[in-house]
């Protein structure tokens, strides 16, 4: 077998054996997955009045809003799932099963490819349980096929980037506690972004971050596409980031693989 | 370097830091044989376990494992051997044929050959009922039994069973002994590490006493027996007058009154009986009886190390 087919036979026994264990030890998937729909509805029934009326629209309100917030909902789902990752690798990495992977002669990098394309499936199906929500309290998108598939895969992308980032912070601690800290901040950024409010109504400084910081143009990009508002450079921009984040979460996954303790 | 040496080891060094782990060791073990590193916890058992089987690279020196050198050719080494440590290696949330079927798929081995050698393995390991349930509702015993069964799975010629039988009850513990001599009967070759002095007696050919990261002896259960004191050879006579006949001519006092015996030091060597019996021969002693007793390897332990040996040995 050549080197490819070899890292691709053997990532995919390891994404089996991940979504093995993700059906038999569902609790994180479900909290990764309940945690943005619990968001969806606070900021929908408890904000959305408010927060609609302020977005400008003619029609306003809650209905204006729901269009609105999805996007950013979806990306903090994605956000979610990378958490979810990190703890889900820092688990197996305290398992001997690691160590005898390590023995055997089998593509370095496939367990943590293993890991980020689960990770990828897991936070898709999270996202179309997400979007399932969102058309019954209102949603109503105007994208074509293509525009759906579109979305899909810039969301797909932005999870697949964020997914190396994260395997990456969970082999970097060395207790399952911190592996779930460290994405945390993720969690925070479509917020210091264009997810909930425009950053146009933002202070000075901040609004400069919310419009320079990785989110923004993935989640303009979604909008763009599910809603049919402006995306510009967006699209190329979220792209760009997600590339780079891909990148950098894979050469920092690999160094830490390589460099942890056998045991 | 022995090229029947299915492990050859040579001036490997290890530290962490400050402290050295391993110091120099050097370690051959023939093709088909088990040969048990004995020590105390610290003593580099299982970082030399580690650097073997490709966990932790070493500082320094060389190693060849089936042929293969261990650092330009860590791939070929890999195919070779299996790990069974003394932390479970089992996925927890597959059950155990579906760990089996993890391995099969990870080696390259065809569905079908999978299936029968997991067949095989799981009915030759006593784990045909438990196939089914994942290991969190295995024994401790069983749980080593399959983790030792995925590591065979690929058929390795090396294995390395790092403390195989620690924490087992006796009627594990003679299990996996009674696995341990069958993979020898198949002719492969077994390191081990262990703290059970018994352990080592039972199923090693040869024995290395690991101490603070040096080899301070190497040699057969008995051979290592004999480098310490304790031993004697005890000559039985028909009557009072052989006795002090070959008391006379050996210089040792008789031993308790009314017991026709003698008790010479000495290691029981074969060289050492044979001198001591031509001595009596050719003062025309006839010995009705003659027993070795050599001190068991708690003695060996203590003398080669300077302390006792570890609670668990003992208990």
């Amino acid at each position: 077998m050549t080197t490819l087919a070899l890292t691709v036979n053997d990532s995919a026994t390891m994404l089996r054996r991940n979504l093995k264990r993700a059906v038999r030890y569902p609790g994180l998937t479900v909290i990764v997955a309940a945690m943005p729909i619990v968001f969806l509805l606070l900021f929908v029934f408890v904000f959305g009045g408010t927060l609609g009326a302020g977005l400008g629209a003619p029609s306003g309100g809650r209905a204006e809003y729901v269009a609105y917030v999805v996007p950013g909902i979806l990306v903090l789902a994605i956000t979610g799932g990378a958490q979810g990752t990190a703890i889900a690798i820092a688990m197996d990495m305290t398992e001997g099963i690691i160590a005898r992977f390590r023995t055997m002669s089998i593509a370095r990098a496939s367990v943590l490819t293993g890991h980020v394309v689960g990770a990828v499936i897991q936070t898709m199906v999270g996202l179309a349980l997400v979007v399932a929500v969102a058309l019954l309290v209102g949603f109503r998108p105007d994208a074509n096929p293509v525009e759906w598939l579109a979305a899909i895969g810039v969301l797909a992308m932005t999870s697949f980037a964020l997914s190396w980032l994260s395997v990456a912070m969970g082999l970097s601690t060395q207790t399952v506690e911190a592996a779930s800290n460290l994405p945390m901040p993720l969690m925070l950024l479509p917020f210091f972004g264009s997810g909930f409010v425009p950053v146009e109504s933002m202070p000075a400084g901040l609004r400069w971050f919310a419009e320079n910081q990785p989110f923004t143009p993935i989640i303009e990009t979604v909008r763009g596409l599910l809603t049919g508002t402006a995306i510009g450079s967006s699209g190329l921009l979220a792209t760009a980031w997600c590339a780079g984040i891909a990148l950098a979460g894979y050469l920092w996954a690999r160094r830490n693989y390589e460099r942890r303790p056998a045991r | 370097m022995n090229p029947a040496a299915a492990i050859a080891v040579t001036g490997l060094r290890k530290s962490f830091g400050p402290k050295v782990v391993l110091d120099d060791l050097d370690l051959t073990v023939p093709e088909g044989t088990v040969f048990a590193l004995l020590g105390p916890n610290g003593a580099g058992k299982t970082t030399t376990i580690d650097i073997l089987s490709t966990l932790t690279p070493a500082d320094g020196g060389e190693v060849r494992i089936a042929g293969h050198d261990l650092h330009r050719e860590p791939d070929a080494v890999r195919a070779s051997i299996a790990l069974t440590g003394q932390f479970s290696a089992v996925d927890d949330l597959l059950t155990g044929a579906e760990n089996l079927r993890l391995m099969a798929d990870l080696l390259h081995i065809g569905r079908r050959e999978g299936q029968n050698r997991a067949a095989d393995l799981l009915e030759r390991f006593d784990l045909v009922d438990a196939a089914d349930r994942v290991p969190s509702t295995y024994s401790g015993g069983m749980r080593r039994r399959l983790d030792l069964a995925m590591g065979l799975m690929g058929d390795p010629r090396v294995v390395f069973l790092d403390e195989p039988t620690t924490g087992l009850d006796p009627r594990s513990r003679r299990a996996m002994w009674d696995i341990v001599r069958g993979l020898v009967a198949d002719g492969v070759t077994i390191l081990l590490t262990t703290q059970y002095l018994e352990e080592a007696d039972q199923l090693a050919d040869r024995i290395g006493v690991l101490d603070a990261g040096r080899l301070v002896a190497e040699g057969t259960a008995d051979e290592l027996k004999r480098m310490v004191p304790g031993g004697h050879v005890r000559l039985e006579f028909a009557g009072q007058q052989p006795l002090d006949r070959a008391a006379l001519v050996l210089g040792v006092p008789a031993a308790d009154e009314g017991v026709l015996a003698l008790e010479v030091p000495g290691d029981g060597s074969v060289a050492t009986l044979k001198s001591l019996l031509a001595r009596l021969d050719d003062a025309g002693v006839d010995v009705a009886g003659l027993t070795v007793h050599t001190p068991d390897l708690d003695d060996v332990f203590l003398a080669l190390t300077g302390r006792p040996t570890p609670a668990e040995v003992t208990a």
